[in-house]
């Protein structure tokens, strides 16, 4: 069959850089998707994109549709045939409607039910004939924002201004927003011009020679080996941010990288202070010497050539002259205070209006991190330490420089602080305390950073719940996921004595205390476990534990975070066991068998016991639920778990020699009280009825 | 180039793209956006082209005319035109050549930025353009104005005058700027940028203008009651400059920022509302000018 390649390229005014990539892949997922979903075989696909323009070119489309052969199920036979057996209305219009001879309908059986079939023959129509609907899965990108532009109701990212549309040589129909399809493209905004191109081979190349590199990949490795060749000319290290690279990718058609220098006097700024303006702000790369110390210098990239570069550099370096002497400006007005000056100004600061201001917040912070303090038994010096911390922990926000650098918060306050004389420790626990930032961010390192990113991030979302703020779909304004992701992180890996119900149950008296929990106690409480229950799973399933084995160990509470990861290992290598399984049935047994049963109002009364297996069963539940209650270290977990695996072999025998359900009312009543106390034990370590063998 | 050149090139080019020069509006506002001459007129289907020049008034930016970068007033050049003409970046990119930016010679880009202004519910999409890495011009396809939905779309470009002149001219302070040959920018407004200032933070009384924020609401509010739209829309903008005056005195605390923004806001759409009707009942006038000229 004859094949030819298709090219299909949108030109758009500059779209959202961080969208390119994205809507790049979106394009040609979805025109492979629709060539197949259309039984057009083709070859390769290749994506395109620059902040101008998205393109897929599809090699070795076939011309004509495949066949298509299907089997189609019509009405039931006692609808599809009337009472002499001839053909019903109901068989004739499915013949109708299929476009086949009633003749040839058939019965099949489905399910003891027999049904009329058709089969049915399509036959594959010519691919140019169909290719205009590729109007349909430009219509069907996704992009986070899109708009309207002129008099159109269409919207799109951004207003269309071409497409360009070949199939071999011949332009196929296509029509969108009003813009009709034909062999035009442009080349780069001012270097390039309007060029026909004749096939879908030539598309790279041409463009190319119109200062466009429309391989973004291929972009990619110029900007680059451009960086690497500027390193090795000019003696400097020059680190490439992966995210930063991305956006100047995609800000650029044709991408010539430029040096530009700042005053000397600049490098007396924080480094963050500096690289976020270079780089946040400027999209420049910051330029580092061997021994990774920031240099007066920056790379930018251009999108043009080398024509004027030296009048571009110094047009750059007035820009970021004057960002720099406000930062300098703000960072020697911000010294001239003092963390008091600054304190002063978080009561006016609104943290969230039924939560009060920042400095109600930092009040909360206190009180929470001193009940922390309390659980966790810290010492005396530990304790002032995050008493102090806390108290300052946000006083940069009211800075000028966290307000003109907003995504500087903690950071400055670590600088400041050490420049008013705090200790290290203290200073670096309020850059600490919003750790981790992000997903996959650093966890604080102290004590008391680790106390106080905790305290801060519970009372955030406690504060958030008790009013009712609760994260549903993609609605989470305060980033509560993020946050109580955050807190089970740290409490995984600090492995604090402490169970994060102990920790949420401190910060809701702390609101109760002060009136500001809006809605019902218990039911926040609830509230916030199920929604502790979900991060947690995502953490375990991040740690690759198995989703049986979560849905056994999160049942309910989540307790200490760190046992429950121990117990996930447990599970885990039992699994892998040969007798695990009988262990197993044994414990579910017990946990069945006191499913139904109502919670024991009595103690179990050993002189009921009627033999001698449920003295033995009675010895060993006491062994272990003694076990249970002494789980204090990492380590005692694993006692706990000997003493469950004991439990088996008495089970089985009492369950070989007694009546549960005796017919003594007294006798029953012991019996389902030791099946219940033994079943809470068991389920206390994990629901082993979810366990998948 | 000298401020004075550059305005009268840009006036004079786009005129030549068809948009009447008007004048800068006579009451204070923050930003060419506020002026009736885009707020109003993007509202509804009536075409729209019009260029001017904004005086406008930020007073947190006050810095006694000692800053070289904020001023407590700057000047936006303003463009609109409704709807959205499809070669209008080219047109803009052109207006750029005009005023000596030859962009063979620089590094011109569009990032992305979307646009806001809740206190006239209106937001839009488009972009800053980058001149060798500093923003000279805010470009927004207007989605939504005064809680309305913009149709058809209307552009706007906001040039900022001071900043494109510190390019062109070649200087790092603004006040060492040439607004006419031989006077400077330092010449026309040190003064009042210092006074503006001194009035601002240490002068202005928060009693006064906390009553004039309720006056000019009250005001708003009945002239629109009465249908009249215009002088409703003025107490409209002095709200707005009251609050901004009282916000940059730090006189309105966080919680009742969003108050006081609110407030404004109900006004604007009132007054959005209330043109939208107007010129309807009056079957979109300019309408038929466009239609008779086709």
């Amino acid at each position: 069959m004859n094949k030819r390649d298709v090219l299909l390229e949108i030109g758009l005014e500059e779209m959202p850089a961080r969208f390119v990539t994205d809507a790049m892949y979106q394009l040609s997922d979805k025109i492979a998707g629709w060539f197949t979903e259309n039984r057009i075989q083709f070859g390769e696909v290749i994506p395109y994109s620059t902040p101008r323009r998205l393109a897929v070119k599809v090699t070795d489309v076939a011309e004509q549709q495949e066949d298509q052969q299907e089997e189609l199920r019509g009405p039931a036979k006692k609808i599809a045939l009337d009472e002499e057996g001839n053909w019903s209305k109901a068989a004739l219009g499915f013949a109708r409607g299929q476009g086949v001879d009633p003749q040839d309908l058939f019965f099949k059986e489905v399910k003891n039910t027999e049904y009329v079939f058709a089969n049915k023959h399509t036959s594959g129509v010519a691919t140019m004939d169909l290719l205009h609907q590729l109007d349909q899965v430009i219509q069907s990108l996704h992009f986070p924002k899109n708009m309207r532009w002129s008099n159109k109701e269409f919207k799109f990212v951004r207003p269309i201004k071409w497409i360009l549309f070949l199939y071999g040589s011949e332009v196929p129909q296509l029509e969108v927003a009003d813009v009709q399809a034909d062999r035009t493209t442009y080349g780069h905004r001012f270097l390039g011009e309007e060029i026909q191109i004749e096939t879908p081979e030539q598309y790279p190349t041409e463009l190319l020679g119109q200062f466009v590199i429309a391989d973004a990949k291929e972009r990619k490795d110029a900007i680059q080996n451009q960086l690497e060749n500027l390193q090795e000319d000019e003696g400097w290290i020059i680190p490439i941010d992966e995210g930063l690279l991305e956006e100047v990718n995609n800000l650029v058609e044709y991408p010539t990288a430029l040096y530009g220098n700042f005053d000397e006097e600049f490098l007396e700024l924080p480094s963050e202070v500096l690289i976020t303006s270079m780089r946040e702000h400027q999209r420049y790369f910051p330029v580092q010497n061997k021994d990774g110390e920031l240099q007066p210098h920056f790379v930018a990239i251009r999108n043009g050539d080398h024509a004027h570069l030296q009048n571009v550099a110094k047009g750059n370096e007035k820009v970021l002259r004057a960002r720099l002497k406000d930062a300098q400006f703000f960072y020697n007005e911000d010294k001239k205070k003092s963390i008091d000056d600054f304190l002063a100004r978080l009561e006016a600061i609104v943290f969230h209006e039924e939560l009060g201001t920042v400095a109600n917040k930092v009040e909360r912070i206190k009180a929470h991190a001193e009940r922390s303090s309390e659980l966790l038994q810290l010492d005396a010096d530990s304790k002032n330490a995050i008493q102090r911390a806390a108290t300052i922990s946000k006083f940069d926000l009211v800075t000028q420089m966290v307000y003109e650098f907003p995504e500087l918060q903690g950071v400055m306050g670590e600088k400041y602080a050490k420049l008013f004389g705090e200790e290290e420790l203290i200073a670096a626990a309020i850059n600490e305390h919003y750790q981790p930032r992000f997903s996959g961010d650093v966890l604080p390192g102290t004590v008391v950073g680790s106390v106080l990113s905790v305290s801060d991030k519970l009372d955030t979302i406690v504060g958030c719940f008790g009013i009712g703020i609760i994260p549903t779909g993609s609605q989470d304004p305060y980033a509560l996921r993020r946050q109580a992701a955050g807190v089970l992180q740290i409490l995984l890996q600090k492995g604090w004595p402490v169970t994060l119900e102990e920790l949420l149950n401190a910060v809701l008296d702390e609101y109760e205390q002060r009136g500001l929990l809006k809605n019902d106690r218990s039911a926040v409480y609830g509230q916030l476990i199920e929604f502790f229950n979900i991060r947690m799973k995502t953490i375990l399933q991040d740690q690759g534990v198995r989703y049986d084995v979560i849905d056994a160990i999160l049942t309910g509470e989540i307790g200490r975070v760190d046992l429950l990861l121990r117990k996930a290992e447990i599970l885990a290598a039992s699994l892998k066991e040969d007798n695990f399984k009988e262990m197993n049935d044994s414990l579910t047994r017990v946990l069945n068998i006191s499913k139904n049963l109502l919670e024991p109002e009595v103690e179990i009364d050993p002189s009921l016991f009627e033999n001698e297996e449920e003295q033995a069963l009675f010895e060993r539940y006491v062994e272990a639920d003694k076990a249970r209650e002494s789980v204090h270290q990492l380590e005692d977990i694993i006692v706990f778990y000997e003493k469950l695996s004991e439990l088996p072999e008495v089970i089985d025998s009492y369950f070989d020699n007694t009546m549960v359900n005796a017919e003594d009312e007294n006798l029953r009543m012991n019996r389902q009280t030791q099946m219940k106390k033994l079943a809470h034990v068991i389920h206390t370590f994990a629901d082993f009825n979810q366990l998948v063998f | 180039m000298n401020l004075q050149d550059m305005i009268l090139t840009l006036q004079r080019y786009w005129a030549d793209q068809g948009c009447f020069v008007m004048q800068a509006y006579d009451v204070e506002k923050g930003a060419g956006t506020m002026n009736p001459m885009t707020f109003l007129r993007s509202i509804g289907p009536e075409p729209w082209n019009v260029a001017y020049v904004e005086p406008s008034r930020r007073p947190v930016d006050g810095r006694y005319g000692e800053n070289p970068n904020r001023l407590y007033q700057h000047h936006q050049f303003q463009v609109v035109m409704k709807p959205s003409p499809d070669n209008i970046q080219e047109l803009y990119l052109e207006s750029l050549k005009e005023i000596g930016i030859d962009p063979l010679e620089h590094d011109i880009r569009f990032v992305e930025d979307n646009w806001e202004a809740p206190t006239l519910s209106a937001s839009g999409l488009g972009w800053e353009v980058w001149l060798d890495g500093m923003e000279i011009t805010q470009f927004t396809y207007f989605q939504q104005v005064g809680g309305l939905d913009a149709k058809p779309v209307s552009v706007e470009i906001t040039y900022g005058i001071e900043r494109l002149a510190s390019y062109i001219q070649d200087k790092e302070n603004v006040f060492d700027l040439e607004w006419h040959s031989g006077i400077t920018y330092h010449d026309l407004y040190y003064q009042p940028e210092f006074e503006h200032s001194k009035y601002t933070f240490e002068v202005s009384d928060n009693e006064m203008l906390f009553n004039l924020f309720n006056i000019y609401e009250k005001e708003a509010e009945r002239a629109i009651d009465e249908q009249l739209v215009f002088p409703g829309y003025d107490y409209v903008l002095k709200c707005s400059h009251t609050f901004n005056q009282l916000d940059a005195k730090g006189a309105i605390s966080v919680t009742e920022r969003t108050g006081y923004i609110g407030r404004v806001r109900k006004l604007a759409r009132k007054c959005a509302k209330a043109y939208y009707e107007q010129r309807e009942q009056l079957g979109f006038p300019m309408l038929k000018g466009a239609k008779e000229d086709e």
